[in-house]
C-alpha cells in the first residue's frame, strides 16, 4: 500500500474507507506453521541427538581433509550439499559410517537417509482484518540444510530470518563445517532474548546436520524447546491437535507429509489468521525440497468473464397470458410549439 | 404522547379482548374497556389533555414501552439486596467466574448424541474439586453439559429440575423436548445477560426425540446455535477442527465411531488443555433414553518424552 496524498476535497478525504485514511500497520502473519520429525525404524540405529563419543563429528574434519585422504576414500554421500557436488577436497567422498566405524569402533550417529524434518507453513499474511498477501512464503532459507518457519510480525519473521540465515553462512565458512540445527537456535534465542520480546517473531527452525534432524520451536522472548512435532501461530491449536492425534515416531514420507499437511489445513479451515495454500519443505540428509503449494484446501472458483445467461437457463414452468384491458378515458391533443 | 397500546386498541375493533384481559391484570387501566374505536379516541384525547402521565407499565418488573431497563433500582425477583455499585451502578452479581469447568464437547450420530465434560472444577490455576459432574440429565430424551462457572451451573439444574418435576405434576403425556429447553435456555441466558447479571456458562444441549438428533450450544450472552459438532472453551480451538474434519469426510457416524472421536478429542485436551483432567463423564442419548458413564479416563502416552533429547 502507498501512502496516500492529501484529500483535495472533502469528498476525496473518505474515499480511504470510513475511517478515512489509515496508514498501513505492521503486517502479522497470523498463521498456521508445523513441523515433524519423521523416521522410518528399521533403517539403522537412530539419532542419538549428540555427536556422539567423541562430541565432534570426526567425519566432517575427514571430509575437509585435515587428517589426509590416507586411503580411507570410500563410497557414500557426503552430507554436504547433499550428492558429492561442492564437496570439499577436490570431490572427495567418504562414507561417515565405515570411517567412524572404522576410525572408532563406537555407535556413532547413523543418518539414515529415510529420516528427515518436515516444516509446513500456511501463506495468508493479515493486516488486522484485512489479508494483504493471500500467497506469501513463510518457509525461510536459513541454509542448504536448515530452513525455518516464520509467524507472528511478518517484517520480524523476515528479517530475523534473514540475519540468521547471513551469519550461519559466515559461521559455516569459518568452521568449515555444514551449519548445525542448534548453532542457528542458539543464534535465534540470543538475539530475541537481547530484545525481550519486542522482536515479535515465533519461529519453528528444523534441519538435518551431520547429528542428525532436529526441530526446534523459538518464541518472541527467546525461549526455545526442543521436539518431535510442533505448531505456532494463531492455528497452532488446530494444528496440533492434529498432530498430537496422529503422530507416530516411525512414520513413512509420505505418511507424514501428508499427517504435517492435514495440520496445517486444520489450522487453514479454522482459524480466520490462517489461509489459502499449504507450504510444505522436505528437509533429508540428502538436501531440501520446498514444495510449494504442496495443497490448495479451498480451490478457487474459476471467474468466467462471461455473465450473460443463455436463453433457457431459467425453466418456464407455466404461462398464463391475461389481456390487459384499458380503457380510454380521456384525449387531449396538445400542440408543440416550434416557434 | 399517548402511549402505544392505545394507538393499536384505536386501530383494530379485533383487540377487543385484549383489552380487558390487559386491563384486569393490570389494574391501572380505565374502568371501561375499549367497546368502541370512540371511547378510546376520546381516552387518548383525554390524556393528551391531562397533560404529561407516566406510562404504564405493561408487564410487571420490566420497563414501559420505549423505555430502559432500569438498571439502579433492584428487580422484583431480589428484595433486599443493594446495590453493590453504591447507588447509581447497575446491580451486577456474576462477574468473574469462581469454580471452572472447562470445556464441554458434543457430536451428533445416527440415532443420537453424545456429550463428554470432564469432571473438574477449577479455582483459578488450582484444581480444587476433581470428581464434579458437569453434565446434568434433564429429562428422558435431553442432556445438558455445562463449562464456566459451576455455581451458576448449579442453579441452572436446581430451575431446569424444578421446570421438569412441574412438567411431570402436569401429567399430560408431554415432556420437554430438547430444542425447547435450548429455546427456553437462550431466552433465559440472554435476558439475564440484558440484566448486566449473566449466568457465566456455555452450554451444550444434547438429546434425541421424535427420531430426530439435536445438539445445540447456549453462552453466556445468549449466543445460541446448533451444529453437528460443538466444543465450548478451549475444545472450540483444539478438538472441533479435529471433530469437523471427521464429520467432512464422514456425515453421518455410527454411535461407535462418535464415541471414539470423543474420546480421541478428550485425550487431546488432556493433553494440551492446562486446566483439563483425566477425568470425564460421557452421556449417551438415544431412543432408548440416556446413559451416562464415567468416570472414564483416556491413554497417555508419554513415550515422545524419550525423542526429546540434544542441544538446544
Amino acid at each position: 500500500m502507498t501512502s496516500p496524498s492529501p484529500p483535495r476535497n472533502a469528498a476525496l478525504a473518505k474515499v480511504g474507507g470510513p475511517q478515512g485514511f489509515l496508514p498501513p500497520k505492521a503486517r502479522k502473519t497470523g498463521t498456521t506453521i508445523a513441523g515433524l520429525i519423521y523416521k522410518v525404524s528399521g533403517q539403522g540405529q537412530g539419532w542419538a541427538g549428540g555427536a556422539g563419543a567423541g562430541g565432534v563429528c570426526q567425519g566432517e574434519l575427514w571430509g575437509w581433509g585435515r587428517w589426509g585422504t590416507g586411503g580411507l576414500v570410500t563410497q557414500g554421500l557426503c552430507p554436504r550439499w547433499g550428492c558429492g557436488a561442492g564437496s570439499p577436497s577436490q570431490g572427495e567422498v567418504w562414507c561417515q559410517e565405515q570411517v567412524w566405524g572404522w576410525l572408532w569402533g563406537a555407535d556413532l550417529p547413523h543418518i539414515s537417509p529415510q529420516e528427515g524434518v518436515i516444516l509446513g507453513a500456511d501463506t495468508r499474511a493479515t493486516d488486522d482484518m484485512v489479508v494483504a498477501d493471500k500467497n506469501c512464503e513463510k518457509i525461510h532459507f536459513i541454509a542448504p540444510n536448515i530452513y525455518c518457519c516464520g509467524a507472528g510480525v511478518a517484517a520480524d519473521a523476515e528479517v530475523t530470518t534473514q540475519l540468521l540465515s547471513s551469519n550461519m553462512e559466515l559461521h559455516s565458512l569459518s568452521t568449515g563445517r555444514l551449519p548445525r540445527v542448534a548453532t542457528a537456535c542458539r543464534f535465534l534465542k540470543q538475539m530475541l532474548f537481547r530484545y525481550q520480546g519486542h522482536i515479535g517473531a515465533s519461529l519453528i527452525l528444523g534441519g538435518v546436520d551431520s547429528t542428525g534432524p532436529h526441530l526446534y520451536s523459538v518464541h518472541p522472548h527467546g525461549s526455545t524447546s526442543k521436539l518431535p512435532f510442533t505448531s505456532m501461530g494463531s492455528g497452532a491449536p488446530a494444528a496440533i491437535a492434529v498432530l498430537e492425534d496422529r503422530f507416530k515416531p516411525d512414520m513413512e514420507l509420505a505418511e507424514a507429509q501428508e499427517l504435517l499437511a492435514d495440520a496445517i489445513t486444520a489450522g487453514v479451515l479454522s482459524d480466520l489468521g490462517s489461509g489459502s495454500n499449504v507450504d510444505l519443505c522436505v528437509i533429508t540428509r540428502g538436501g531440501a525440497q520446498t514444495l510449494r503449494p504442496f495443497r490448495t484446501p479451498i480451490p478457487h472458483g474459476q471467474r468466467q468473464g462471461r455473465y450473460r445467461y443463455r436463453a433457457g437457463t431459467t425453466a418456464v414452468l407455466s404461462e398464463a397470458v391475461a389481456p390487459l384491458r384499458l380503457q380510454l378515458l380521456d384525449e387531449t391533443v396538445t400542440g408543440m410549439d416550434v416557434d | 404522547m399517548a402511549p402505544y397500546g392505545t394507538r393499536l386498541f384505536s386501530a383494530g375493533a379485533t383487540l377487543k379482548m385484549a383489552a380487558p384481559a390487559y386491563g384486569a391484570r393490570e389494574g391501572t387501566v380505565a374502568a371501561a374497556p375499549a367497546r368502541c374505536t370512540d371511547s378510546v379516541r376520546a381516552r387518548v384525547t383525554k390524556m393528551e389533555a391531562g397533560g404529561m402521565r407516566l406510562p404504564l407499565p405493561f408487564w410487571a418488573g420490566s420497563p414501559a414501552p420505549g423505555e430502559l431497563y432500569s438498571l439502579t433500582c433492584p428487580s422484583a425477583a431480589g428484595p433486599g439486596l443493594e446495590s453493590q455499585a453504591g447507588g447509581g451502578g447497575p446491580l451486577t452479581r456474576t462477574q468473574n467466574p469462581m469454580v471452572t469447568g472447562t470445556s464441554v464437547l458434543g457430536v451428533k450420530f445416527d440415532g443420537g448424541v453424545v456429550i463428554a465434560a470432564d469432571m473438574l472444577g477449577s479455582y483459578g490455576s488450582l484444581a480444587r474439586f476433581r470428581n464434579i459432574s458437569r453434565i446434568m440429565k434433564v429429562n428422558d430424551n435431553t442432556v445438558l453439559g455445562a463449562s464456566g462457572d459451576y455455581a451458576d451451573f448449579q442453579y441452572l439444574k436446581q430451575v431446569i429440575d424444578q421446570m421438569i418435576i412441574d412438567e411431570e405434576l402436569l401429567g399430560d403425556g408431554h415432556s420437554y423436548s430438547p430444542k425447547a429447553i435450548h429455546s427456553w435456555l437462550t431466552r433465559a441466558m440472554y435476558s439475564r445477560r440484558s440484566k448486566m447479571n449473566p449466568l457465566w456458562n456455555t452450554v451444550v444441549i444434547g438429546g434425541f426425540y421424535n427420531g430426530e438428533s439435536f445438539l445445540g450450544y447456549v453462552d453466556m450472552l445468549g449466543v445460541a446455535y446448533e451444529d453437528p459438532t460443538l466444543a465450548t472453551g478451549y475444545g472450540a480451538y483444539l478438538a472441533q477442527p479435529l471433530m469437523r474434519e471427521v464429520l467432512e469426510k464422514k456425515p453421518i457416524l455410527t454411535k461407535d465411531e462418535a464415541r471414539d472421536l470423543i474420546e480421541r478429542c478428550m485425550k487431546i485436551l488432556y493433553y494440551r488443555d492446562a486446566r483439563s483432567f483425566n477425568r470425564y463423564e460421557l452421556a449417551i442419548v438415544t431412543e432408548k433414553g440416556v446413559e451416562v458413564e464415567g468416570p472414564l479416563s483416556v491413554e497417555t502416552n508419554w513415550d515422545i518424552a524419550h525423542l526429546i533429547r540434544g542441544f538446544e
